[in-house]
């Protein structure tokens, strides 16, 4: 539709358009570092907010017969530091501390005795490549049962032998297909994979999966600046599937 | 506000306008110039959700490429083969931590922009002026020519020209197929239906991907279109009025 409008009265309505721009126009604040880490880091936030909404503590993720399994040796080997942090697995035992009736330390036979899981699933790492492999546990919902953890409070802490962390959130932690892993492609562990424990949850990305499982704790309330090695570094915590 | 026009009636006199276009007498010229054509070609939410999409993608594909040069392939993690290396300059974020919190918190946006813009231009019916129908085929190859091979200049029919309903009704393409991908990067547990339709999570990041390349196609073109055809069209995206346009109804 073509009007004809007093040339005036154009540059006036312009102008005005113009300033109602301006929260548009706000966005360029954000090539400031100062205003841009604090909106980022916000952003993350909202999304892992959105995230533990989004998340079905009982949708399964997809699992996958062998045939499509990838072999052993194209099972990435990942580590933040070194690969074999060389714990000594005789005396090896699993520290279960904080919100638990029956804190202290657990042999990982008590672990191997619990009713085992074996599950082919996609190990999915937040570079953008992903895995299907075979992994062999016990449910860590068993074994919070096991060591009387209070279900209801929010986070499960680990610590390893190799200096990682990591916390993730109850509910992840609940999730049926969430194992304390022992056995990849139905051997133990072997030491690059996390021996002799690891978490395995095929909800999670592959950062949250930490290996050489040395403490678990049950909390409400994470240690400050302590929520995960990468986490704390910038990556998101909810870090989900 | 949009409907001051209406009040402002049409006032020139069509023998003067001639007059002016022959730069005829020098009194009548400046009297003309305080009339002038206008269109209004872009309501207000358009323009909102333009400009708030036109800063997400930018954001998108920068820290998109920073993601993508953590593993930039396609293929399996063994053996990997590098399919392409992206310059650092070329992205944002400085490492996949800090691209990921870029593409984190301006993936909202993005959404939020697209689904507004979309909503709007449904329910006001305003999408009539740019969405590409059947009827526009033939009207594609005429303008291509002349665009690109010099050949003559279709007559203006409407508000944009075949070849423009084109791109941007697939850049809003392009934008669905980036956000449904996206989102099953970002949750391919989550939304396993999603995720199954696009072929799996692996396929999915070449999707993503493809999307895109589509907008990298797209922004070009559209940036030097509206160089090529001046101030007044960039100028009408922050106003809503087109000053002069080509165009007649």
């Amino acid at each position: 539709m073509i009007t004809r409008l007093e040339d005036k009265e154009l540059k006036r309505q312009s102008r005005r358009q113009l300033l109602k721009l301006a929260p548009v126009a706000a966005l360029g604040v954000f090539a400031f570092p100062k205003v841009s880490d604090r909106l980022v880091a916000a952003g993350v936030r909202f999304s892992d907010w959105a995230s533990g909404g989004l998340f079905r503590s009982q949708h399964p993720a997809q699992t996958f017969s062998d045939s499509e399994v990838v072999p052993f040796a194209k099972f990435p080997y990942n580590g933040y530091d070194v690969l074999d942090p060389e714990v000594d697995f005789e005396k090896w035992t699993l520290t279960v501390a904080g919100d638990v009736q029956r804190p202290g330390e657990y042999k990982l036979e008590q672990i191997q005795a619990l009713p085992k899981l074996n599950q082919n699933t996609r190990h999915v790492c937040v570079e953008g490549w992903d895995v299907v492999g075979s992994f062999g546990g016990t449910r860590i919902s068993d074994f919070l049962t096991l060591v009387g953890a209070n279900t209801g409070a929010r986070f499960l802490e680990v610590e390893c032998a190799d200096d990682y962390y990591e916390s993730i959130d109850m509910a992840s932690a609940l999730h049926p297909q969430s194992l304390l892993c022992y056995e990849m492609y139905g051997q133990p562990l072997d030491r690059g994979h996390g021996a002799p424990l690891r978490l395995q949850m095929p909800t999670k990305l592959g950062y949250k999966q930490a290996k050489y499982l040395d403490t678990i704790r049950v909390t409400n309330v994470l240690k400050p600046g302590k929520s995960g090695y990468w986490e704390d570094q910038g990556y998101s915590w909810f870090g989900g599937l | 506000m949009e409907n001051e026009q209406e009040k402002k009636q049409p006032v020139p006199p069509p023998d003067k306008a001639a007059d002016a276009e022959s730069g005829a007498v020098e009194g009548t010229v400046a009297k003309l110039d305080m009339v002038a054509a206008a269109a209004y070609e872009h309501p207000l939410p358009i323009r909102i959700t333009h400009w708030a999409n036109a800063i997400s993608l930018f954001v998108l594909v920068a820290s998109g490429l920073r993601i993508f040069r953590a593993f930039p392939s396609f293929g399996p993690k063994i053996p990997e083969k590098v399919l392409l290396d992206i310059p650092k300059s070329l992205t944002l974020g400085g490492w996949l931590g800090g691209a990921l919190q870029w593409h984190f918190t301006f993936m909202w946006f993005f959404a939020a922009s697209g689904v507004v813009y979309v909503a709007y231009q449904v329910v006001s019916g305003h999408y009539r002026t740019m969405l590409f129908t059947p009827r526009d085929i033939s009207g594609v190859w005429p303008m291509t020519r002349h665009y690109f091979f010099f050949g003559p200049r279709p007559a203006a029919t409407g508000q944009y020209n075949p070849l423009q309903k084109l791109a941007y009704t697939s850049s809003i393409l392009f934008g669905a197929l980036a956000l449904l991908t996206g989102i099953v990067l970002y949750k391919p547990v989550q939304f396993s239906g999603l995720a199954f339709l696009f072929g799996g999570f692996h396929l999915t990041r070449v999707w993503h991907f493809a999307a895109m390349c589509g907008f990298l196609a797209f922004i070009p073109g559209h940036l030097i279109m509206v160089v090529l055809h001046g101030w007044a069209n960039f100028y009408s995206m922050l106003s809503g009025w087109k000053r002069e346009p080509e165009y007649q109804e």
